[in-house]
């Protein structure tokens, strides 16, 4: 069993910012962000011995650990499939390594410069069918994924309009409110307010604003989506023994795991159930292994790509159900330092960064050592979760030194 | 079979589908080329499946074959797309997604447009009939339009 044997010891970012704003490569940001990680915790860059991303991270172990002049390499890894629903998986992979001798000191980590590699909400850098201009006439696509032959042809090509799909099935069939969905985005910006980080710092969320703003795609506004940004985060990872030599507040990982529910990666929409944020079947599993249930969850830090994948991976970590979510899941819950069920304090891919929930996992960190721009008062226990409602989805869960 | 021929195409041509280079679903195409559906089918178990895949997922044969379906469809979700996010759609916005699962084949799902007003109201669960939507000899599309009763769904 994982639980206890390793810590996250070190946080860091490149600074964040709006999509197109960052002048510096996505490299050489993902660089930054693990020098402030390993900075935070005062690890030597030397130690390091493994990398670890997910969803084809374009900065590459061995480029990393090249550049940054790593004497060997031990771990590089790449957490397979599901887009964001793999921004724990590396975490789990590298702490599985950890535990069992095959790497000491990993970094966890994830670049996103959009500005770069091409807006996501467009349909570009490798989300979405990229379309061409008229000029150059039709672009042949294949396939059964976002913008291929069974999809693409019906103006079917970009992140927010695959997942208005899951978020109206949700809707009409558990019969949720849209002030689910509201509450989700209001939390995100009303915690970036707080976070000098946060590139959403300075725009505030109301009500009204988010009830007029613009339709992507019925029934996503504007803001029941993500935005695009330029950023790179990262954490270091050793075992609980040398946290304990470090001299900082560690975060114990208590458990971590990814899960491709069944049949959940077939195409064209044809997933079991389309409704789901696909983490059902992993919150059991990993309450079972961190010896938790959902009551003793501080904070939830839960991948943010649109308001209604969120409201279900609560669902299905079991905040409420779906003959309550319209009465729990509302803004004061979710708000710290007050709510009962605070949710993405630094203001989430929503309002910090999209950092493909990268940045979550430092939330994770910060609550449990107590600087948080939104301290939950007491917080021992975090929860991380990426996703929703993609193919693969995996959670980490991150506790104090009192958990163990 | 209906067809859509007096207006055109519902949306601009961005994409145009091509059958994957392994030729696997080929016959999907190939059958809406000729105003057919045709879904994947194992010969074992009965059992449908889509996209095609090499083998059948429920009992693992490999012995799979093309079945002609009645397209009488159900609308399983559905959105209406707002945000030209590529220029080329910019004056055919808003326009229809709809999910259909079809009852005859297992409750498989295809993606279409819903044809006609594009505020018209949609639900879960109406249901759906189809309409062929051909691009010359190249390919054709399978769209959607409410069926006469629309009752239904799940």
């Amino acid at each position: 069993m994982l639980r206890g044997k390793v810590a996250a010891v070190g946080i860091g970012a490149s600074p964040y910012a709006r999509h197109g704003q960052s002048t510096e490569t996505e490299f050489a940001l993902v660089i930054r962000a693990i020098l402030a990680a390993a900075n935070d915790a005062g690890v030597p860059i030397d130690e390091i011995d493994g990398f670890v991303s997910y969803s084809n991270d374009r900065n590459d172990p061995v480029r990393l650990a090249t550049a940054l002049g790593i004497r060997e390499l031990r771990l590089g890894a790449m957490q397979a499939g599901g887009g964001g629903g793999g921004s724990a998986g590396h975490v789990a992979i590298a702490a599985a390594a950890i535990a069992t001798g095959m790497a000491q000191c990993v970094v966890a980590y994830r670049g996103c410069r959009q500005g770069e590699v091409g807006r996501y909400g467009r349909g570009e850098g490798g989300y979405g069918g990229t379309a061409t201009t008229s000029q150059r006439g039709p672009r042949p696509v294949t396939g059964y994924e976002l913008g291929g032959a069974g999809l693409g042809p019906y103006g079917l090509f970009t992140p927010p309009q695959k997942f208005a799909l899951r978020a109206t099935r949700m809707l009409e069939k558990h019969r949720v409110s849209t002030s689910a969905m509201r509450a989700v985005s209001l939390a995100a910006y009303h915690h970036a307010q707080a976070n000098p980080a946060a590139t959403m710092r300075g725009k505030v969320l109301d009500e009204e604003l988010y009830d007029t703003s613009r339709m992507i795609s019925e029934p996503y506004r504007l803001y029941d989506c993500c935005q695009e940004s330029d950023a790179a985060a990262a954490i270091i990872l050793v075992s609980a023994e040398r946290a304990r030599d470090l001299g900082v507040v560690p975060a114990y990982v208590l458990a971590a795991g990814q899960s491709g529910e069944h049949r959940r990666g077939a195409g064209g929409e044809n997933l079991p159930s389309l409704a789901s944020a696909g983490l059902g079947t992993i919150a059991g599993r990993l309450y079972a292994d961190a010896e938790i249930s959902v009551a003793d969850i501080d904070t939830f830090q839960i991948y943010d790509n649109y308001t209604a994948g969120v409201v279900m991976a609560l669902v299905e970590f079991g905040v409420c159900s779906y003959e309550d979510v319209n009465d729990v899941i509302v803004f004061e819950n979710l708000i710290a330092p007050t709510g009962r069920y605070p949710l993405n304090t630094s203001g989430g891919n929503f309002a910090e960064a999209y950092v493909l929930g990268m940045g979550h996992h430092l939330e994770a960190v910060r609550q449990i050592r107590g600087t948080s721009h939104n301290q939950q008062p007491g917080a021992r226990i975090s929860l991380v979760a990426g996703g929703p409602m993609t193919p693969l989805t995996s959670a980490a869960i991150y506790g104090s030194e009192e958990t163990l | 079979m209906r067809t859509i021929s007096e207006n055109g195409p519902i949306l601009p041509e961005v994409f145009a589908p091509q059958p994957l280079p392994t030729g696997l679903d080929r016959p999907f195409w190939d059958g809406l080329l000729e105003g057919c559906v045709v879904i994947q089918r194992c010969d074992s178990c009965a059992g449908w499946q889509f996209p095609p895949e090499v083998i059948c997922h429920q009992c693992r044969s490999f012995e799979l074959s093309w079945r002609p379906v009645e397209p009488h469809g159900i609308i399983h979700s559905w959105t209406r797309a707002w945000h030209p996010a590529n220029a080329a759609f910019s004056e055919h916005v808003p326009y229809l997604i709809v999910l259909v699962e079809l009852p005859e084949a297992g409750g498989i799902r295809l993606i279409g447009n819903l044809c006609g007003d594009p505020l018209q109201t949609v639900r879960v669960g109406m249901a759906v009939s189809p309409v062929f939507e051909p691009h010359g000899d190249r390919y054709t599309l399978l769209q959607w339009v409410p069926a006469p009763s629309s009752v239904g769904g799940r």
